[in-house]
């Protein structure tokens, strides 16, 4: 039996309104590579948060190595050895490697210079270790990604981290990247160093991976060493065996066409070869729900984003009830009947300066005109009142600010929004993210609606009880393509799950 | 940025709570307006006569030339951008306007110099300002330029032309020549109507169009909505791009106005005339509530701003406060301010909660 070096012991994460983690327990093996997996939601990166002390426990302990530790900030769990790898990587690309390195723990002389000699010899002993050939004072925007990692890495062990916690470390790397990643992790683990792995490439994990923990719902599933289980066995611990979908849609008839996508494309900005979306073909049928699923990366948003005309490179041709959509502009496609409901609500689908009303209104202004330059608020009222009857968003006052809305009224001021442009296709990204389970019972059963009153609607989500308890059809996206087109009647976790890593097999064995 | 990153929970009561909004609240929206009863009961108090009809007169006559510029300025702050050109632009018109009642318009392909009216010669300088706007516009639009380095290039270039033009020179005594029909020019700076001058006029007028335009029309609200979340409005079909373009040329509208009343109100055109202004303008938008970042503010704050700014200089002024100090106190009460809106946007985030 491997030596624990961390162990959580009934962790419990409680946020306002929803457990995030319940009663889990979870071990890091000293030297081992600790993956750890689940769907979105499950609450990996909770998990992940809390190791790294940028959040607390409401109630559980973490013992290092015997001892009972609870780092209240990064720098706490960095001094206990504790280091973290974000997804987005933390790097300054203006400064140098060996500045990126020891920045905040800069290596001094007299306390008030930087000794940069000093920092570049260390640097290099790093990069040695980690059989990196990059120069010390190499700005760090001149590298590659995959170095850009190594780099984080080398920060994590200049300040002597026991514990490297990575979060999808691949999701940005070339195949030739991660095999030098992995190389580099291997290397670690034979200096003592252990390892959390959180990826959805499961392939991957069982490549690297020692020992796995599933987690589900926030509940810990799971856990065995890799060499016990095989990828069947992740899939269904992730997904759940049986379990029945909470969300029966109400009958909606299925009419004609309404969007017909042929060989959509679109290239990978900045490479030669590779794309974004490979020859996307498909169509959607007026009172339809299709879903899309896929992992991260597998090409859905950039799908909705280029029906809606906002990479104007990218080719293929969109039919809208038989109509081709040439103009590339996005206001031309919302007129034209498209609209999207974007994934990031707080990013993209929300002005928080603008009041309830006026966020409602903004993509539909010119519907609401008194005179050719000049609105009607009498119009503006009538409309915005309506809709939040209609979606009954809770709110007392149409003026107020936007963002005095809980997380599921906000998303339904959203779709009003869309709503209001009278769209014939709807594209909804992720649409039920971040909202309470009730609320997110009133997106679906205004999505039904919405289908029943004849709309398309095209949605996404990473969430597969969600998928195939809400659609009608489904499409499965793996690294742009569409893997496979499955209806309600046949479709399984398991074959979605399979269909989305299609291309990542195929990547194995190419290396 | 915090606004938008910032996870916003609420419930029932929250709403509630935002509704009856604490009476501090409601005093620190109104503060640049209280600021200025308190400034001007202060003066009418302790000075005779700044409460006199004619000085009151001067002192909005001061704050019209302010407040105009401040309208445009305050679209092109409310996407979010800046417009650092707009006192160059009002020197460089005036030198336009004088030198085309002077001097004509030099036509050397066919030999002939022409003499425009009065009104023609109004129209051409305004399309000159809105033109310079037009290409603070474009290159903040279409080449991705910073507002602030794209007009603070236009600042020099138009200033470099203004100078250029009479070799940086006067053109003196603008009242025209019957005989070519451009008389009337001067009428624009010293008339009146029902004892008001014109200035005053247009800033009245300018302001009630531009809280119209701000307020009910598509364009306004994109404005709006541009500065308060690009990517979302983007997303939601607003034409960023020409929407912004077009805050840029009014803001060059606005700054061709003022550059025409001025040389009007002194007979004559100076190519530094209006150096400095567009700090004044700025002063005043940001006294009057409106945010640096974009998507809060308007036309009314800014007018409220730029006669905080007129009632403090003309009553220190009359008290005889040195120049020097009163430079000091100018600044003073504008980090004053951003103070203040900083602390009521904490306040209303709080209380949103």
């Amino acid at each position: 039996m491997d030596e624990i070096i961390l162990r959580a012991e009934k962790v419990q994460k409680i946020y306002p309104g929803t457990v995030a983690l319940k009663d889990v327990d979870f071990n890091i093996y000293q030297g081992k590579v600790n993956v750890l997996v689940g769907e979105n939601g499950a609450g990996k990166s909770t998990l992940m948060k809390i190791l790294a002390g940028v959040e607390q426990v409401s109630s559980g302990k973490l013992i290092l190595n015997g001892k009972e530790i609870a780092p209240k900030s990064p720098r706490e769990a960095e001094a206990l050895g504790i280091g973290i790898i974000y997804q987005e990587l933390n790097l300054f690309p203006n400064l140098s490697v060996s500045e990126n390195i020891f920045i905040a723990h800069e290596v001094t002389t007299g306390g008030a210079l930087v000794n940069h000699r000093e920092q570049d010899r260390q640097t290099a002993g790093l990069l040695k270790r980690l059989e990196q050939p990059i120069k010390p004072r190499t700005i760090v925007a001149n590298l590659r990604i995959g170095q850009q990692q190594i780099i984080e890495i080398a920060k994590s062990l200049a300040r002597n981290t026991k514990i490297l916690i990575m979060d999808e470390p691949t999701s940005a790397l070339s195949n030739a990247e991660v095999e030098v990643l992995f190389r580099v992790i291997r290397e670690l683990k034979t200096q003592g160093v252990s390892i959390v792995y959180i990826s959805h490439k499961l392939e991957e994990l069982l490549q690297i991976g020692d020992y796995v923990t599933v987690l589900r719902d926030g509940h810990l599933i799971a856990t065995a060493p890799m060499r016990e289980i095989n990828l069947r066995w992740i899939v269904e611990n992730m997904v759940g065996r049986g379990s029945a979908a909470a969300y029966t849609p109400a009958p909606h008839e299925i009419q004609q066409e309404t969007l017909r996508v042929d060989n959509l494309t679109l290239p990978h900005p900045g490479k030669a070869q590779g794309y974004l979306l490979d020859h996307v073909s498909f169509s959607l049928r007026a009172g339809e729900i299709l879903g899309i699923y896929g992992l991260m990366g597998a090409g859905r948003t950039e799908l909705f984003e280029t029906l809606m005309g906002l990479y104007p490179h990218a080719e293929g041709e969109i039919l809208l009830h038989g109509e081709p959509l040439k103009s590339k502009s996005i206001s031309e496609r919302i007129r034209a009947g498209m609209m999207l409901i974007p994934e990031d609500r707080q990013r993209e689908g929300l002005v928080q300066t603008l009041s309830v009303a006026h966020n409602m209104l903004l993509a539909s202004l010119r519907n609401h005109l008194f005179s050719r330059l000049v609105l009607s608020g009498r119009k503006e009222k009538a409309s915005v009142n309506q809709h939040i009857q209609e979606l009954s968003i809770k709110v007392s006052n149409r003026n107020n600010p936007i963002g005095s809305l809980s997380g599921g009224n906000q998303q339904k001021v959203v779709v009003a929004k869309a709503l209001l442009t009278s769209p014939k296709v709807l594209l909804m990204d992720e649409p039920t993210r971040g909202i309470d389970v009730g609320a997110k019972e009133e997106i679906f059963t205004i999505m039904v609606q919405l289908a029943q009153r004849g709309l398309g609607v095209l949605f996404v989500s990473t969430e597969l009880k969600e998928v195939l308890a809400m659609a009608d059809r489904i499409l499965v996206m793996s690294k742009g393509r569409i893997t496979a087109e499955i209806p309600r009647a046949e479709a399984t976790e398991e074959a979605l799950v399979a269909a989305s890593a299609i291309g990542h097999e195929l990547e194995k064995a190419g290396v | 940025m915090e606004n938008i990153q910032s996870p916003v929970a609420s419930s029932a009561s929250a709403v509630a709570q935002s509704n009856r909004a604490p009476i501090q609240a409601v005093l620190l929206q109104l503060r640049a307006f209280i600021a200025l009863l308190i400034l001007f009961g202060f003066f009418a108090v302790y000075s005779d006569s700044f409460l006199q009809t004619n000085n009151l007169i001067i002192l909005t006559k001061q704050v019209a030339i302010n407040a105009i510029l401040g309208i445009g300025m305050t679209y092109v702050i409310l996407t979010g951008g800046i417009d650092l050109s707009v006192g160059s632009i009002v020197g460089l018109c005036g030198i336009i306007a004088g030198g085309l009642i002077n001097e004509g318009l030099v036509l050397s392909v066919f030999g002939v110099v022409v003499y425009f009216s009065i009104w023609i010669v109004m129209g051409l300088t305004i399309i000159c300002g809105m033109l310079v706007g037009m290409v603070n516009g474009i290159l903040v639009t279409r080449f991705s330029v910073a507002p602030f380095i794209a007009t603070l290039g236009t600042l020099y270039i138009a200033r470099g032309l203004a100078l250029l033009r009479n070799s940086g020179a006067t053109f003196p005594n603008l009242v025209g020549d019957p005989e070519l029909g451009n008389t009337g020019f001067p009428k624009l700076g010293s008339g009146d109507l029902l004892g008001l001058p014109y200035s005053i006029w247009i800033m009245v007028v300018l302001a009630i169009i531009g809280t119209f335009i701000a307020m009910k029309t598509p364009f306004g609200r994109q404005i709006y909505a541009i500065g308060g979340n690009e990517r979302a409005a983007r997303l939601s079909g607003v034409r960023v791009k020409q929407v912004t373009m077009l805050a840029y040329v009014i803001s060059g509208f606005c700054a061709a106005i003022v550059g025409l009343i001025i040389t009007s109100q002194l007979v004559s055109a100076h190519p530094a005339t209006g150096e400095s202004f567009e700090l004044n303008a700025i002063a005043a938008v940001v006294l009057g509530g409106t945010s640096l970042s974009g998507g809060r503010g308007t036309i009314g704050g800014t007018i409220i701003g730029a006669f905080v700014i007129g009632v403090l200089s003309n009553g220190m002024i009359i008290e005889g406060v040195s120049s020097f100090w009163q430079t000091v106190i100018k600044g003073v009460v504008i980090i004053l301010a951003v103070m203040i809106d900083q602390f009521q946007q904490r306040l209303q985030k709080r209380n949103a909660r």
